[in-house]
């Protein structure tokens, strides 16, 4: 779009260097042209300075040896081959967050859709439940991490009272390696099936025509098979949408496992975040910390790309062939 | 019509009959289940609140009480006592200003550059910005980190908003491009042909007419801004310019010691730092819940 009037007399004559520089045909598109990058500037300083000047020093960094006495000194690969064949803690904490992902997205996902089906049958009060629903994604992760271990607390914590009074043995939760995942996982749970994604699945589900249910009915087609032939695919562009949001939020986890367990029992929660975290900030191994941060990019990169690329084989998009 | 209802055998009444039955025991059982679920998700927040308000003998209680015997009001002025809150609150509340409000001006010039400027590079910039998203910010923290320490900027709360100003990130810039593209041209040429300045159409003209998209923008940056525990952990080292995030991860520790004191107060603590979000949600629902859903659907 342009707003400059091109007069005739100015169109034949040649637009000056910088003209042709901004891109614009005309000397009086030049204007606009400057001013479009004036309105940008915000955003193209803070992409050198806070993105693109720290990709660069981060990728540099990760192939250096840095501490904070001698600065850095160059090591080529040696970060990643640490990473990759002596540190204990990276294969590990790598493991732990691909299955506690795989856990948290296929719960809160199918829960997520559960909930806005349930939430799309027009019952009286759905405002009020949604937003019910919608309290536990409110809560700050720091919260959410304090306030489900006083709840999970082993002795303290009214859901082990209860196991108790029933007579059961206090349920270990957070406190041993074997349960500490299963409970972050649950917590996570709890804090994400009523929330962004089940808006974005109940927007969804609202769009989806109501002839076609009502064509179904006529070829009397069962509940289950118009969810199944109509619903899912309608919303999978909604899908596929939660789901790659999902697994990068999934695998970024962090907050909650340093603030409910500091990563522990004995590394029992030390999640990549958590490695990558304490690598530059508490041993301040920012080189090593940077081949991490690379590796973790990759892996998030990967998942996505991958998704992506399967995705024109399930997501259907309306309108488009 | 009348055709064809007549070639159809009529339902028999007493079938119609059972099929409004069996249609409100759907019905019923829908009722209870969305209603057990509300119980799931309320009572932890229930039991929180409750718990805030106990005595420190009632909070330890066996079994526990679901409400307290008498409320102990005062427990949310002692949070206040044990602990800098009403700093960290300060804090937070300083840097949700801030960076809102850069996020808010910052974004919208940048959307008003995207959307409605013809430059070289203009769409290499839209892209940019949503490469950018998909990159983890682990990979430019640590460079920050160094940056900010250049600058002087570690235990201050400078680096939790001054990069705000800088186009508010790539979400926010695509959401106001995204809504400015929907407006008509119209409104500008007319506006040009009157002699408005490019300035002048954005404040007067689209600026007003965004104001759905910059609710959006402004209750999101908001939320996040105030949960946020990452960043000022790593910048912030003095318990004074703690956030509320940081400090109340603090203060979950610093008691470890004594654990049985403090549960009470934290869970006032807990009250008080998840207050405001849901606050924030009911008043401004609307834009929020329309505001997810579009990430959803244009996304």
């Amino acid at each position: 779009m342009d707003l400059a009037v091109v007069k005739p007399s100015s169109a034949s004559r040649r637009p000056s260097l910088l003209a042709r520089i901004v891109g614009a045909e005309s000397e009086l598109k030049k204007k606009d042209a400057l001013e479009g990058y004036l309105f940008a500037m915000p955003w193209i300083i803070g992409l050198i300075v806070f993105v693109a000047g720290p990709i660069v020093a981060s990728i540099y960094l990760s192939l250096t040896h840095y501490s904070v006495l001698s600065g850095a000194t160059w090591a080529g690969l040696d970060n990643y081959r640490r990473a990759f064949f002596e540190d204990p803690l990276f294969w590990p904490s790598l493991g732990r967050t691909l299955y506690y992902a795989g856990a948290v997205v296929p719960i809160s996902l199918i829960g997520s859709l559960l909930l806005a089906s349930l939430l799309n049958q027009k019952l009286r009060g759905t405002n009020a439940f949604r937003s019910l629903f919608f309290l536990p994604h409110l809560t700050p992760t720091v919260a959410l991490a304090v306030l489900w271990s006083w709840l999970l607390h082993p002795h303290l914590g009214p859901i082990n009272m209860v196991i108790q009074a029933l007579g059961l043995d206090p349920y270990p939760f957070l406190t041993t390696r074997r349960t500490v995942i299963p409970s972050m996982i649950m917590i996570s749970a709890w804090s994400s099936v009523g929330g962004n994604n089940m808006l974005i699945f109940l927007a969804g589900l609202q769009g989806v025509p109501v002839e076609m249910y009502e064509a179904a009915e006529i070829d009397g087609a069962s509940s289950v098979r118009k969810f199944l032939s109509i619903t899912l695919p309608m919303i999978s562009p909604s899908i596929l949408f939660n789901l790659v949001m999902g697994i990068i939020g999934a695998l970024k986890v962090f907050g909650l496992a340093y603030v409910a367990t500091s990563g522990g029992p004995n590394y029992g929660s030390w999640f990549f975040a958590l490695h990558i975290y304490s690598q530059a900030f508490a041993y301040f191994r920012l080189g090593y910390a940077s081949a991490l941060a690379w590796f973790f990019a990759a892996v998030l990169i990967l998942f996505t790309m991958v998704q992506l690329k399967l995705s024109n084989r399930w997501v259907f998009y309306a309108g488009a062939n | 019509m009348a055709s064809i209802d007549a070639v159809r055998p009529a339902p028999s009444i007493g079938k119609a009959r059972s099929y409004q039955g069996s249609q409100r025991l759907a019905r019923t059982l829908l009722y209870v289940v969305i209603c057990a679920l509300a119980i799931v998700f309320a009572f932890p927040f229930f039991y929180t609140v409750s718990s805030s308000l106990k005595g420190q003998w009632e909070v330890l209680l066996f079994p526990p009480t679901l409400l307290p015997t008498v409320p102990q009001w005062e427990n949310y002025v002692r949070v206040f006592q044990v602990t800098p809150f009403g700093a960290w609150l300060l804090n937070t509340i300083t840097v949700v200003v801030l960076a809102t409000s850069g996020a808010v001006i910052s974004s919208s010039l940048v959307g008003y550059s995207l959307a409605r400027f013809n430059y070289r590079g203009r769409d290499l910039l839209l892209m940019l910005a949503l490469a950018t998203m998909m990159l983890p910010g682990q990979v430019t923290l640590i460079p920050q980190f160094l940056l900010f320490n250049k600058l002087g900027w570690i235990n201050t709360i400078r680096p939790l908003w001054i990069p705000s100003w800088f186009g508010g990130g790539a979400f926010n810039i695509f959401l106001m491009r995204q809504f400015m593209m929907t407006l008509p041209m119209e409104l500008d040429e007319a506006a040009a042909i009157d002699g408005a300045s490019r300035l002048r159409i954005f404040l007067t003209i689209l600026a007003p007419l965004c104001k759905p998209a910059i609710a959006t923008m402004a209750v999101i940056s908001f939320m996040g801004h105030w949960a946020d525990f990452m960043s000022p952990l790593i910048y912030l080292n003095s318990q004074d310019k703690f956030t509320v995030a940081v400090g109340l991860n603090y203060f979950k520790a610093v008691p470890a010691s004594s654990e049985e004191q403090f549960y009470h107060y934290l869970m006032a603590a807990c009250v008080i730092s998840l207050a405001p979000c849901i606050i924030m949600f009911f008043s401004a629902q609307r834009y929020f819940v329309r505001g997810i859903a579009m990430t959803g659907i244009k996304g």
